[in-house]
């Protein structure tokens, strides 16, 4: 482990975690892109959704240093997103009840196409 | 050596400012203070996601549709940079804690590349997408003189495109099966379950493709500058001795963007 | 804290003797400008917020007179829109929002933790000086004309009107991030900043309050800005998501809208129940009742208070299924303000009650928020809502909450902190005088604005039908009596600045550790390291004299 500076007991990420996680990132994303190739039909959103946030937990477990901070930041990150959670989930409850409802293709502005 | 034992006022410490007791108390502060902005930088976009969602749940034929005028390649090229970028971000981070200057120097311009390129391929797709009149709202106006500027070849059992008059609502764009320069091409060949007639209000995606990656590109300008700061700093004999907090800050917000990213391309790019 | 001398004496003998406080400790405009001092900082927002509630009082009074009769009084119909929605834009973004804890959360939070600052203090410098653009920004809006979409900017109109809304909009959205500021500075400093022994359930609730608010802000505010920041996109650019005539949603603006909005008003009201908690407690001499429960109350309101934004949009079109869910849970966020409420009458109940100004103003509160809440629920209700929607009741329930929730606690802690702030006491019969005329004018004001609502006249509307005249100048008559009220208050605060009576450390008797250093405080806050007790035992004081207000009571003190 290699020595701090200032302030002891800051923890410094050891380089070889921080490769292997750009490389699952790297790998994460072809897998992405090779999913979408086969046709799942309405899986393929949640399976990209599903490789997203795998990245994402990547890139916020060891980039960002959540797995060795203090918990209460975790709390913070999650906290929030289930708050875009709650709004994206009422907005889409209510659209999909009531979008059906309106004029298919209404845009008088646009140019006829 | 640190000096981390307030209450006595005295201070070795050059960086403690002097509201707080000791060194750690003012770290966490600044720490949590930046998650709490990250906080607010994902219910900002969070906005963005969600008209996504309404209008994607509600005309996904607008989304499928306008899959094909989005360059796979190019936005898994973004992708794969920005990735690289997170990684030199977090290795910055570690050489500020480490106290090695030159080592971060180095490593912060390599972020500052990445992001610059990345904002080069946008710049790549965005120029494309003017070309052929894929813009937002009122604005989207698709037609195929810029095609036959790059002498691509005419599509052989499609709808008419540069030679003759179009159907009065189908799109005057050929498939993307064999498309201009600049488009993608579908390697697995004609897509049969695209319409071939286009689907109405096919601006609406564009809107939300212009405004969600044209914030996102904000933010990486934004990052740049910031990182450009902490540059400037670092040649400036700054972080040489192991205090990290702006390094360390300063990357937690380039890789919320980098998260942001992680989403955009799969909802932008690879719909099915 | 065993020593005989007062609390705070060493600073307070520094400042009586023409030493520092923190007002005269360096002079110049540039050292207030850029200041870091949390107390200088909340003075340049009590004087920024003030001004503003005089510039929407402005409009609010011109709204009232040209509604004396039905048909033009005084203005055209397009310039009273335009005066409608300036009032409300005004009141809401430059007032509301930022009053309590920009104000005096910026000054009291960092003392009532014991603290020397926030714990970011160039943040709340930055927070200052986006309101000041912000503010800027609104100030050019009304004077290039207007803008005329009500302070709500609804889709498609605000995207085809050609009044400023750009202006106003920018304005709202850099106000917005002063807002965020403010609010992510209280959450860590109350979590990183608190002194020793005081746990979370030891703070004053005051800061439970504050912390509560905060939340809010960095959660709503966001949405708020990328409503705004899409809205400047649709006019400018043609983005067309809101806009029907590009193919786009006006109920999804409405959406987006309100999931700010209506966490927003929790966000005026619940600094403004913190005050109450502390003033309550004080002015009855008695420890508060149901701590725990205030406390609890006030995060249940924040979390509650982001479940129920359908509700502005019953009859706009939203689903039947969506108001419904949105119908219900807006029942529930009653309940936590309820529990309050009663919390505060247990306090008092067999408590001794002053009734001191600042007593005055909550005690007006608690009638007046109760009057506001309970109307709410019969807006809440579905069956009811569509009778009521855009009438006069909606207006008459929410100033009942804005205005005789938050303002009026503002100004009961305006009063109570102003000894603090200034070092100085104004005149108790005069501050009685217009408490009085602000409770009777707002009331009259008011009051007949429900029956209004009730029996159909419609929000809004420059023009009306003949019947509602009585009403209508009945309610302007008050809006004067209001309007005399504050311009009593401007007056004897004014003179209590030059030729009041100088106050010490803790003229009511409290026991949060704010009183526990002089007044005004030095700049350095306190002259010693503090410890926690238990913010509500009132009996840790006692009185000594007007002038030298109460003292900690100590084991050998002679009395």
């Amino acid at each position: 482990m290699a020595e701090v500076r200032q302030t002891p007991g800051t923890h410094v990420v050891p380089l070889r975690i921080l490769l292997a996680v750009w490389g699952g990132l790297l790998f994460l994303t072809w897998l992405t892109y090779a999913a979408s190739r086969v046709d799942l039909g309405s899986l393929n959103l949640w399976i990209a959704m599903g490789i997203a946030t795998l990245k994402g937990s990547l890139v916020l477990l060891y980039f960002m240093h959540l797995r060795w901070d203090k918990r209460f930041y975790a709390l913070v990150f999650i906290g929030t997103l289930l708050f875009v959670t709650l709004f994206v989930g009422g907005v889409l409850i209510d659209t999909t009840h009531y979008q059906s409802q309106m004029i298919p293709g209404y845009a008088p502005e646009m140019h006829a196409k | 050596m640190s000096a981390t034992h307030g209450g006595a006022g005295e201070h070795h410490d050059p960086h403690l400012a002097h509201h707080f007791e000791t060194g750690e108390q003012q770290a966490d502060s600044a720490k949590l203070g930046m998650w709490i902005f990250l906080a607010t930088e994902l219910l900002f976009f969070s906005g963005l996601f969600c008209a996504y969602a309404a209008y994607r749940a509600n005309h996904p034929e607008i989304f499928i549709w306008s899959d094909q005028f989005l360059d796979k390649t190019l936005g898994g090229l973004n992708t794969a940079i920005l990735i690289c970028s997170s990684l030199t971000m977090a290795w910055a981070v570690r050489a500020a804690q480490l106290g090695k200057r030159r080592l971060l120097a180095v490593l912060l311009t390599a972020t500052m590349v990445f992001a610059v390129a990345f904002l080069g391929v946008k710049g790549i797709e965005y120029n494309t997408k003017w070309k052929h009149g894929l813009l937002w709202g009122k604005y989207y106006h698709p037609h195929v003189e810029a095609a036959a500027e790059h002498g691509a070849e005419p599509a052989p059992a499609a709808p008419p495109a540069a030679s003759g008059k179009a159907p009065a609502d189908s799109s005057e764009i050929p498939p993307s099966a064999v498309g201009p320069a600049g488009l993608a091409k579908h390697p697995r060949g004609p897509i049969s379950d695209i319409p071939e007639t286009a689907p109405k209000n096919v601006q609406i995606f564009f809107s939300i493709y212009f405004i969600m990656t044209g914030l996102h590109g904000i933010h990486v300008i934004a990052g740049i500058i910031v990182i450009g700061w902490l540059l400037r700093r670092t040649l400036g004999g700054e972080f040489g001795d192991g205090y990290a907090t702006p390094v360390d800050n300063v990357g937690l917000y380039w890789h919320l963007v980098d998260i942001i990213w992680i989403f955009l391309f799969p909802l932008l790019y690879l719909i099915r | 804290m065993s020593s005989v001398t007062p609390p705070g004496a060493g600073a307070a003998a520094a400042v009586a003797v023409g030493g520092d406080s923190y007002l005269s400790h360096d002079k110049g405009l540039r050292s207030w400008i850029f200041t870091l001092d949390h107390k200088r900082i909340g003075i340049m927002y009590l004087v920024a917020i003030l001004t503003s509630f005089f510039l929407g009082g402005v409009f609010a009074l011109l709204v009232r007179t040209e509604l004396w009769t039905p048909g033009r009084t005084i203005v055209s119909a397009d310039t009273y829109n335009k005066l409608f929605t300036l009032h409300g834009a005004v009141m809401i973004f430059l007032v509301l929002i930022p009053s309590i804890p920009a104000s005096i959360g910026n000054f009291v939070l960092p003392l009532m933790l014991g603290a020397k600052d926030v714990a970011l203090p160039r943040l709340n410098l930055a927070s200052f000086h986006l309101y000041v653009v912000g503010a800027i920004f609104l100030l050019a809006a009304i004077l290039t004309g207007g803008v005329d979409t009500g302070w709500t900017f609804y889709t498609p109109y605000s995207v085809t009107t050609g009044t400023s809304v750009i202006l106003t909009t920018l304005g709202a959205f850099i106000l917005g991030f002063s807002s965020i500021f403010t609010g992510l500075n209280f959450i860590v400093t109350i979590h990183k900043m608190r002194p020793k022994g005081m746990t979370f359930f030891r703070m004053p609730l005051m800061l439970w309050s504050l912390y509560a608010t905060a939340v809010i802000q960095v959660l709503a505010t966001p949405v708020l800005g990328i409503t705004l920041l899409l809205l400047i996109a649709e006019r400018t650019l043609g983005i067309g998501i809101f806009n029907p005539a590009l193919g786009g949603d006006p109920l999804l603006f409405q959406h987006f809208f309100w999931f700010y909005s209506h966490p927003a008003v929790y966000i005026m009201i619940l600094p403004a129940m913190g005050i109450e908690s502390e003033l309550i407690s004080v002015f009855s001499r008695k420890h508060i009742f149901g701590y725990k429960f205030i406390a609890y109350s006030s995060i249940a309101i924040a979390v509650f208070g982001f479940l129920v934004w359908g509700h502005h949009m019953f009859v706009s079109g939203q689903s039947g299924l969506a108001n419904m869910i949105f119908s219900l849970l807006t029942f529930s966020v009653a309940i936590p303000s309820a529990v309050k409420i009663f919390n505060w009458l247990a306090t008092m109940y067999k408590g001794s009650i002053h009734f001191d100004t600042p007593m005055l103003y909550a005690l007006a509160f608690i009638f007046l928020f109760a009057i506001g809440g309970l109307t709410g629920l019969f807006l809440g209700a579905l069956a009811t809502d569509v009778h009521l929607h855009d009438t006069y009741f909606v207006v008459a329930h929410f100033h009942y909450t804005m205005f005789g929730g938050t303002v009026i606690a503002f100004l009961g802690g305006l009063h109570y902190w102003w000894p603090k702030f200034f070092g100085r006491k104004y005149s108790e019969r005069w501050g009685k005088i217009a408490a009085l005329l602000i409770f009777v004018g707002f009331n009259l004001t008011f009051f007949t604005q429900f029956v209004m609502g009730s029996h159909g006249m419609p929000r809004r509307y420059y023009n009306y039908l003949p019947q509602f005249t009585p009403y209508h100048q009945a309610s302007t008559i008050g809006s004067y009596i209001l309007a005399l009220g504050f311009f009593v208050m401007a007056g004897y605060l004014a003179h209590s600045l030059v030729k009041g009576e100088r106050a010490p450390a803790n003229p009511w008797g409290a026991a949060t550790l704010e009183w526990q250093t002089s007044s005004p405080p030095p700049y350095y806050n306190f002259d010693h390291e503090m410890t926690a007790g238990d913010p509500y035992d009132l009996d840790t004081v006692r009185f000594v004299s007007p002038a030298e207000g109460w003292v900690p009571r100590t084991e050998g003190a002679t009395s």
